[in-house]
């Protein structure tokens, strides 16, 4: 009895510590902290930063996967956000207060509770959700709600489609496929495209629909476009590789993330198939895959806005910031897409005059306004745009895997 | 009246039903006072609707699992088609019925045939199946039905309902939605769902099950599960009495299924997936393999639960497995139990102590 007890106890007191890190670990009170000592020096210096400084912070909430199987693109999101938000705090001015909660990449029950929890926090613009089911639950719930939403990778076109007030950082899929076939079609005219996708996942088929469309416009000759697989079966691609080997295909489309191309570039490798392989965004971090023989991407082609290896200073400073908050990780398209977001919110926000003290219906419709005339330069384009339905427009850029870096097209 | 009501009262299973709907009209008035005295926070309001359907999913699993002796891993197969096709209906009969709550009613009612129908087509081979293959069959069952969900195309145009498994053998008209979008799930759903009808299916679940459970059938079904030669011997019919209940429990988990689609605007395939499954048999183990009572209070803990630790961050989940382990332990373990009587004991013994110093003074 008296072990038992003791089990019991060490139990509680093994929970108790778990309770305590979290709550240290929480972003909500780093970013916090972050604008507490920005404000302190803040004091004082200018009029103008003191008033700012006396306004409270703005909130900007996140929901996205934190925990579970898809985890490693909400906290992609959520590492290049508050990067963001420590930038910004740190220069005085309006400060920005940031709350990430997780929503495991749910569709329904689970992201709209995040979204709740955020809304009971105090939340004043959504700058999520990461995942594409999440994203579409939520955005019904702040039409209601009218407040502005911008998630930086919720791919879909239905999301922006959901209302007025829904806005995206990232292209939509069937704009990323229709931009993959033009691209193909000018520079391999005449080669025979094989299609590989994962049809339980609406990125991946969002963009084969779009591709499919724009090739068959353009002529492109397409022989495997059925070469499918599910979220249950990705474990092996085998069988999708030899078909587009069987059909003689010299170009392969692989429109989905780069953990199940990184098999297919193996697989293909061991049964000595050769094709010019081409990726979507999602590819972006095969470079990064643990046991993964970068020289078998050698060639690879993937349409990426951010390059981690770019060498301009605002990439160079992200990259290692980045490193340096997640363990030396290499920051993905998602990253970036999340420290653009809370930038392009930011100098809307500055622009409209919104600080904390704008209810976020008010704010919603300020933003709205701004994010039509406005223009951002950032991390995953320059020159960005949004048209009347929330979805943005900038140029679409292709990088081809050279000696182990990504090397921008020619 | 009185003494019919005395009878009622001194009968165990009565009670146990007249304590369990009592509890939830209770629980039901307070948050409804609650509600409309507008101090509930939006997270709360939030997890009424899903809350009511997870009471409703873990009691009638509580009949296959508890009461009919079967373990079944498909339940979330069975809540999807509801969901879906409490979808498709409540679309379809956006121009017919213009009351939400009638609508939403009918839309609940064909999701629970459509499941209960598939339940039973479903039962007939595979209730020929005992203990394990059961549980290996209907696990199967329910990953299947998320795959065909999930490549399922379903819209409206004005030429009529069209549902096909890709969008090129399916061109809608200019002007025609998609109800259901493949990988992407139901989308632009209309949100039907109310806690007072949340309510309701809860009210319905109880009353089946409990009268099921308490009626000549519920017995043959408690026989079977007991002993099975001992029931067959005595001229029950096996396969007919667990089929009542497989096809029951399918029908209240498809009606749960369509006020869960019905809640949220947009609804996906793989939500009804393994995972939930086993979430729902959770409920049931945690509040007790037959125990109704235990099943409608441990769906509601166990769902608030990870939502209250969000506090966490990202150790509400290690936190969450631990407590699921601690009250797995709590309840079943015999020292436990020992120790909590014993100690309940001391208690009412110090209590009583206590009486009786205080009536001397």
């Amino acid at each position: 009895m008296k072990k038992f007890v003791a089990l019991l106890l060490a139990c509680l007191m093994v929970a108790s510590l778990f309770a305590g890190c979290g709550s240290t670990g929480s972003t909500e009170t780093e970013a916090a902290e972050t604008a507490a000592e920005t404000a302190a020096p803040a004091e004082g210096e200018t009029a103008a930063a003191e008033n700012s400084a006396d306004a409270p912070a703005i909130k900007i909430g996140l929901t996205g996967p934190l925990t579970g199987a898809n985890s490693e693109y909400g906290l992609a999101v959520r590492g290049g956000m508050e990067i963001a938000v420590a930038e910004i705090n740190a220069k005085g001015g309006l400060q920005i207060e940031f709350k990430a909660e997780d929503d495991e990449a749910d569709g329904s029950d689970k992201a709209v509770s995040a979204y709740n929890t955020l809304k009971d926090w105090g939340m004043q613009i959504f700058a999520g959700a990461v995942t594409t089911g999440s994203a579409l639950a939520i955005a019904a719930e702040t039409v209601n709600d009218q407040i502005f939403m911008l998630t930086p990778s919720a791919s879909a076109v239905d999301v922006a489609m959901t209302g007025s007030n829904v806005y995206q950082m990232c292209f939509t899929d069937p704009n990323q496929g229709a931009s993959a076939a033009e691209l193909m079609a000018e520079k391999w005219p005449d080669a025979t495209i094989g299609v590989i996708y994962d049809s339980s996942d609406a990125y991946s088929s969002g963009i084969v629909d779009g591709f499919l469309a724009k090739a068959e416009e353009l002529g492109l000759n397409v022989a495997v476009d059925n070469a499918a697989f599910t979220q249950d079966n990705k474990a092996d691609l085998s069988t999708q590789v030899t078909q587009c080997k069987d059909a003689g295909c010299d170009l392969v489309f692989l429109p989905f993330y780069y953990t199940e191309a990184a098999q297919v570039l193996t697989y293909a490798n061991t049964i000595g198939y050769e094709p010019t392989f081409f990726g979507c965004d999602g590819m972006d971090g095969i470079l990064n895959v643990e046991g993964f023989d970068t020289a078998l991407a050698e060639g690879l082609v993937l349409m990426t806005p951010f390059d981690a290896n770019a060498t301009d200073e605002a990439t160079v400073s992200f990259v290692e910031q980045f490193k340096a908050n997640n363990d030396g990780k290499v920051p993905n398209q998602f990253a970036a897409d999340g420290y653009d977001v809370i930038y392009a919110l930011y100098n809307a926000c500055v622009a409209a005059g919104i600080d904390g003290n704008t209810p976020a219906d008010e704010a919603c419709a300020l933003l709205q306004e701004q994010f039509a005339t406005m223009t951002v330069d950032g991390l995953t384009g320059t020159g960005m745009t949004w048209d009347e339905n929330g979805m943005i427009s900038k140029a679409p850029a292709a990088v081809v895997v050279t000696d182990g870096v990504y090397v921008p097209m020619a | 009246m009185k003494n019919r009501m005395n009878t009622l009262l001194k009968n165990k299973n009565s009670r146990t039903s007249l304590i369990t709907y009592l509890v939830v009209i209770v629980a039901f008035v307070v948050t409804q006072y609650l509600y409309s005295a507008g101090s509930l926070s939006s997270s709360v309001k939030g997890y009424l609707v899903p809350i009511c359907v997870y009471i409703s999913l873990a009691v009638s699993l509580n009949l296959l699992v508890g009461i009919c002796g079967e373990l079944s891993l498909g339940h979330a197969g069975f809540m999807g088609i509801g969901a879906f096709s409490g979808i498709v209906i409540a679309a379809l009969l956006k121009d017919t019925i213009a009351s939400d709550a009638l609508r939403l009613l009918c839309a609940m009612l064909g999701g629970g045939v459509i499941a209960g129908v598939v339940g039973f087509v479903i039962g007939v081979p595979v209730l020929r199946l005992r203990g394990d293959y059961l549980a290996i069959v209907t696990l199967a069952f329910g990953e299947i039905m998320k795959n065909i969900v999930g490549n399922t195309y379903a819209g409206i145009d004005k030429t009529g309902f069209h549902m096909a498994i890709s969008t090129s053998k399916m061109p809608l008209e200019a002007g025609g939605k998609y109800i259901i979008n493949g990988p992407l799930g139901a989308t632009g759903i209309q949100k039907l769902a109310t806690f007072p009808m949340g309510f309701v299916l809860v009210l319905f679940t109880l009353f089946v099950v409990l009268n099921l459970i308490n009626s000549k059938e519920g017995r043959a079904i408690k026989a079977v599960r007991d002993n099975r030669i001992a029931a067959e011997s005595v001229g029950i019919n096996v396969t007919a009495f667990r089929m009542k209940a497989f096809v029951v429990s399918a029908f209240l988990a498809g009606m749960a299924g369509a006020l869960f689609g019905l809640n949220y605007s947009s609804v996906t395939a793989s939500k009804f997936n393994f995972n939930t499954s086993i979430n729902i048999l959770v409920f049931v183990v945690l509040g007790g393999m037959g125990n109704i009572l235990g099943s409608v209070i441990s769906a509601t803990l166990l769902y608030v639960l990870p939502e209250a630790l969000r506090s966490l961050e990202d150790y509400r989940m290690i936190l969450y497995a631990i407590v699921l382990i601690v009250v797995m332990l709590c309840t079943w373990s015999p020292k436990v139990k020992e120790y909590l009587s014993v100690a309940g004991d001391k208690l009412s013994s110090l209590i009583k102590k206590k009486e009786e110093v205080g009536s001397h003074e």
